[in-house]
């Protein structure tokens, strides 16, 4: 088969790269700032037990936060995966990397899917 | 000279560490490592999540862990990656699509303009579900 021919999931990759950074740009700096900074420091209260079940239970928030786990996690693998290979000149070994790279994100989904559905 | 057959066979040489070399290359890869802190931001998430479904002593628990100093210095850096990645993405947005109104090209600026607002109001509305 020629090469110009080939199909390649790499489109449809970055496409995901693209939305995940878009909504890794939206919304983490936020919850970041709350969560990490902000709350820790006592600069805001934290929010109670009853608000955070009520909040994580609703369904909304439910998909909302699948669909930003999943999405920033691929953002993530994929950029890591070229971050990688270009820094320490490993494009050589592509094929594990970016296994190790989508493996753990699709690990990370799972375990989004599996606490936001089943846990909770 | 070299003969074609050298010419062809010919590498040039990059160090291990060529993104060192040069202040744009350094920025352009700390860039890129923005996504092993946007990872590691979403694993925290995801404890928080499991903290919640675990009880109320979990959750207390999570919230002691954030408030370690060692715990709070890493998160302040990971939000200097976050913001970078932000202020790096949402600036490649003119350049990425071509926003018309009535076949006029939008110009870059309002744009833009209206990136930041969206950033705006999605991070008002993040901040009011969880304070709230």
């Amino acid at each position: 088969m020629p090469a110009e021919n080939r199909t390649t999931a790499e489109p449809f990759l970055w496409l995901l790269f693209s939305a995940g950074g878009v909504v890794a740009a939206l919304a983490l700096p936020v919850l970041l700032v709350l969560f990490g900074v902000a709350i820790p420091l006592g600069w805001v209260d934290a929010p109670d037990y009853p608000h955070m079940l009520a909040l994580l239970r609703n369904p909304l928030t439910r998909l909302g936060l699948l669909a930003v786990c999943a999405l920033t996690l691929v953002h993530a693998a994929h950029r890591l995966r070229f971050t990688v290979e270009h820094a320490l000149r490993l494009r050589r070994h592509d094929g594990i990397i970016a296994t190790a790279c989508y493996g753990g994100a699709l690990a990370g989904i799972a375990a989004a899917a599996y606490l936001l559905f089943a846990a909770i | 000279m070299i003969s074609p057959l050298e010419a062809r066979y010919y590498r040039r040489r990059v160090p291990l560490l060529w993104w060192a070399r040069r202040r744009s290359y350094l920025t352009f890869m700390l860039r890129e490592l923005s996504s092993v802190f946007v990872a590691l931001f979403v694993a925290e998430l995801l404890f928080l999540v499991g903290a919640v479904a675990a009880g109320p002593s979990a959750y207390a628990r999570f919230l002691d862990t954030m408030a370690n100093p060692a715990m709070i210095v890493l998160n302040v850096i990971a939000l200097a990656f976050l913001l970078m990645h932000a202020v790096t993405f949402a600036n490649l947005t003119p350049r990425a699509m071509v926003v018309r109104v009535r076949g006029r090209k939008v110009p870059s600026r309002a744009v833009l303009a209206g990136v930041y607002l969206g950033w705006l109001v999605v991070t008002v509305f993040l901040a009011w579900l969880v304070v709230s």
